[in-house]
């Protein structure tokens, strides 16, 4: 079978981020995965477990602890990777580091990008990719021609797992020139949060500009972790500081497709609606009737979201006490 | 100080949006075309530094068909001095690959210190010409950076990952692309618009750039194998609160085993 690579993304602590086990399940299906990093660190434990992920291979690209280069050395891995393994595809998480590298990997094999995968399959002799465009509103399938198809896949819509394997490790180390790349000074980890991941949770509550304020902006949060969901935004209540950037949901923030999206005074732009109106069932309440978020509510409350929410909550608390 | 803004004309996503069916490209004839938002944040961060560095120079440059001239003479009366425009008939509907190749190629024929591009279009939203273009261009690469700050031989700013925040910085030139938090760009005002009229447009075919067409052919591309358009989602049921709606909507959810 041909070999898949697979660009492993390692947080700011230095863990395997989570697209690593969707990616390499993925590749499981196109053909043999190869998992490719890189980092100054060698830990052991990072290739056992990549093997658990599904890496039949780890290519490991060391680098120097000084200066901390910015995805430049994850480029040169891939591209010695390429070399290496002559793989018949590249897979890479539709991150803001994943695309970088999957575009700059792409300007120097002469391949080619298929940007944003949402589905990827062989269809007889060639890799097919699905992308989703508009929010949702085309589905278009692409192929590459004449060169290597470099895919960058959505985070949070592939299932599966690959079989566990122990995983053969490759050790290069890389040389890479300072002078072209940017360099890294500092870094601060986002606090991790008990709530579900936006991207993948099955239940979304958004609040908007209606929310009014950042201590407001608590009952969104109140009535998500009633339902077990994530938090999400419109750009609007990010502007005004009631929420981290991270949870805003559109066109310039994240799609998602949840089985329930619940949305607390949003108005309903087409920018916002770009990135979740292929939620299987969306909620809206808003005091004003003629908001185009229900144009696209399968039920829509006409209201005061400071009298429905308390409510609904503790509707929901007494059913669950009710049942247990 | 000498920089190059990257501007890319896009359909209006205030509007609903169309493919062409057949092809998957971009239906323009369904929507207006407008500067996307983020290179207008872009134009404004160099902007914003050509108000206090006397003597710097922002030239935007957009590769496009022929009504990309409106969106450069916005950014000329938003405040440029000069713009580019690549435009030839064998750079229509092309990928982003071949698109960071005739970008590079028009770079080549200009002097700078700083590109500033967007983290991604909305329409295309692939991230990834202003890469491709560092990479081709042997550049240091800022991508999706805010709170951005030029100084005389480095540029620097924070690029929010999933993972959490870094404080990034490169050398001069640099290739860097701004996200939506850059701040909101500066409205045209009259003398703006007056002035624009004078200011130089260049225009450039792939010839000036030394480009082949045959090149494009050659290269390896992304081919479009399907197009399906959804159907829209229907509007369900909508109720007016009379005091009891949040108890309805527990029961609807309940109903649907979403509880
Ligand atoms: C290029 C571009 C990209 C964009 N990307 C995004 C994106 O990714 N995501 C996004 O969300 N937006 C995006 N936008 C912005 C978008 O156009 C809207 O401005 C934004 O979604 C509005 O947010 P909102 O609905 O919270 O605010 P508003 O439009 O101000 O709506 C607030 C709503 O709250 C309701 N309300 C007020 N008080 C109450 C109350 N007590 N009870 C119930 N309802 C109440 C009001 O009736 C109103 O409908 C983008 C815009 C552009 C140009
Ligand atoms: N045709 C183009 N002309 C000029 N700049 C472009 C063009 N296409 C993309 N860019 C730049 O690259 C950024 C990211 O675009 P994309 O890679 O298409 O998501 C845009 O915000 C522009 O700054």
């Amino acid at each position: 079978m041909s070999n898949i690579l697979v660009l492993v993304e390692l947080s700011t602590a230095g863990n395997i981020s989570r697209s690593a086990g969707e990616l390499l399940s993925l590749a499981s299906t196109l053909g043999t995965p190869v998992a490719v990093l890189a980092t100054p660190h060698v830990a052991p434990g990072i290739v056992t477990e990549l093997g658990s992920l599904g890496a039949q291979h780890v290519f490991l690209g060391q680098t120097e602890t000084e200066p901390m280069l910015l995805l430049t050395p994850q480029v040169e891995a891939l591209w010695q990777a390429v070399q290496k393994f002559r793989p018949s595809a590249v897979l890479a998480s539709s991150t803001i580091d994943g695309r970088e590298a999957a575009a700059r990997l792409v300007a120097r094999t002469e391949g080619v990008l298929l940007a944003n995968a949402v589905a990827v399959r062989f269809d007889g002799e060639r890799i097919v990719a699905t992308n989703s465009v508009f929010g949702g509103s085309y589905s278009v399938e692409s192929t590459a021609e004449g060169g290597l198809p470099i895919i960058t896949v959505q985070s949070g819509v592939l299932e599966g797992r690959a079989p566990e394997v122990a995983a053969h490790v490759t050790v290069h180390h890389l040389t890479l020139n300072p002078e072209g790349s940017g360099v890294v000074e500092g870094s601060t980890a986002v606090v991790a949060s008990s709530r579900p991941d936006l991207r993948t949770a099955g239940k979304v509550v958004s609040g908007g500009r209606g929310m009014g304020s950042k201590e407001n902006f608590a009952l969104v949060e109140e009535l998500a972790d009633v339902l077990d969901a994530a938090v999400g935004a419109s750009r609007a209540a990010v502007d005004a500081g009631y929420v981290a950037q991270s949870s805003q949901v559109g066109q310039t923030g994240v799609s998602v497709t949840p089985e329930l999206y619940i949305a607390l005074g949003i108005s309903g732009a087409i920018q916002h609606r770009a990135g979740m109106q292929t939620a299987k069932t969306i909620v809206a309440i808003n005091s004003d009737e003629d908001a185009p978020i229900f144009d696209v509510a399968d039920f829509g409350i006409v209201g005061d979201v400071f009298a429905v929410v308390p409510q609904l909550i503790s509707a929901i608390r007494s059913r669950s006490q009710g049942s247990s | 100080m000498k920089i190059i803004v990257l501007i890319k004309q896009v359909p209006d996503t205030s509007e609903d949006r169309h493919l062409d069916s057949a092809t998957g490209l971009l239906d323009r004839s369904s929507t207006e075309g407008v500067i996307d938002e983020v290179n207008e944040r872009g134009l404004e961060v160099a902007l914003q530094y050509k108000d206090s560095h006397k003597g710097t120079e922002v030239v935007a440059l957009s590769m496009g068909p022929q009504g990309t001239s409106q969106a450069l003479r916005k950014a000329l009366s938003m405040g440029a001095d000069a713009a580019i425009h690549l435009l030839d008939v064998n750079l229509s509907g092309g990928d982003a690959a071949w698109t960071s190749k005739a970008l590079s190629a028009a770079l080549k024929t200009t002097a700078f210190d700083l590109v500033v591009a967007g983290n991604e279009s909305t329409d295309g939203r692939g991230g990834a010409v202003p890469a491709m273009v560092a990479e081709r261009l042997s550049l240091p690469l800022l991508g999706s950076i805010s709170a951005v700050d030029i100084h005389s031989t480095s540029v620097t700013g924070q690029r929010e990952v999933e993972s959490g925040t870094l404080s990034v910085r490169a050398s001069l030139p640099a290739v860097i692309t701004v996200t939506e938090r850059s701040p909101e760009a500066r409205f045209p005002n009259f003398k703006g618009m007056l002035t624009a009229k004078r200011k130089p447009v260049k225009t450039l075919s792939l010839a000036d750039l030394s480009l082949d067409p045959s090149e494009r052919s050659a290269a390896a591309r992304s081919v479009v194998v399907s197009v399906a358009a959804r159907p829209a989602r229907q509007a369900g049921k909508k109720i007016f609160d009379s005091g009891t709606a949040g108890v309805e909507l527990a029961e609807f959810l309940a109903a649907g085993r979403l509880l």
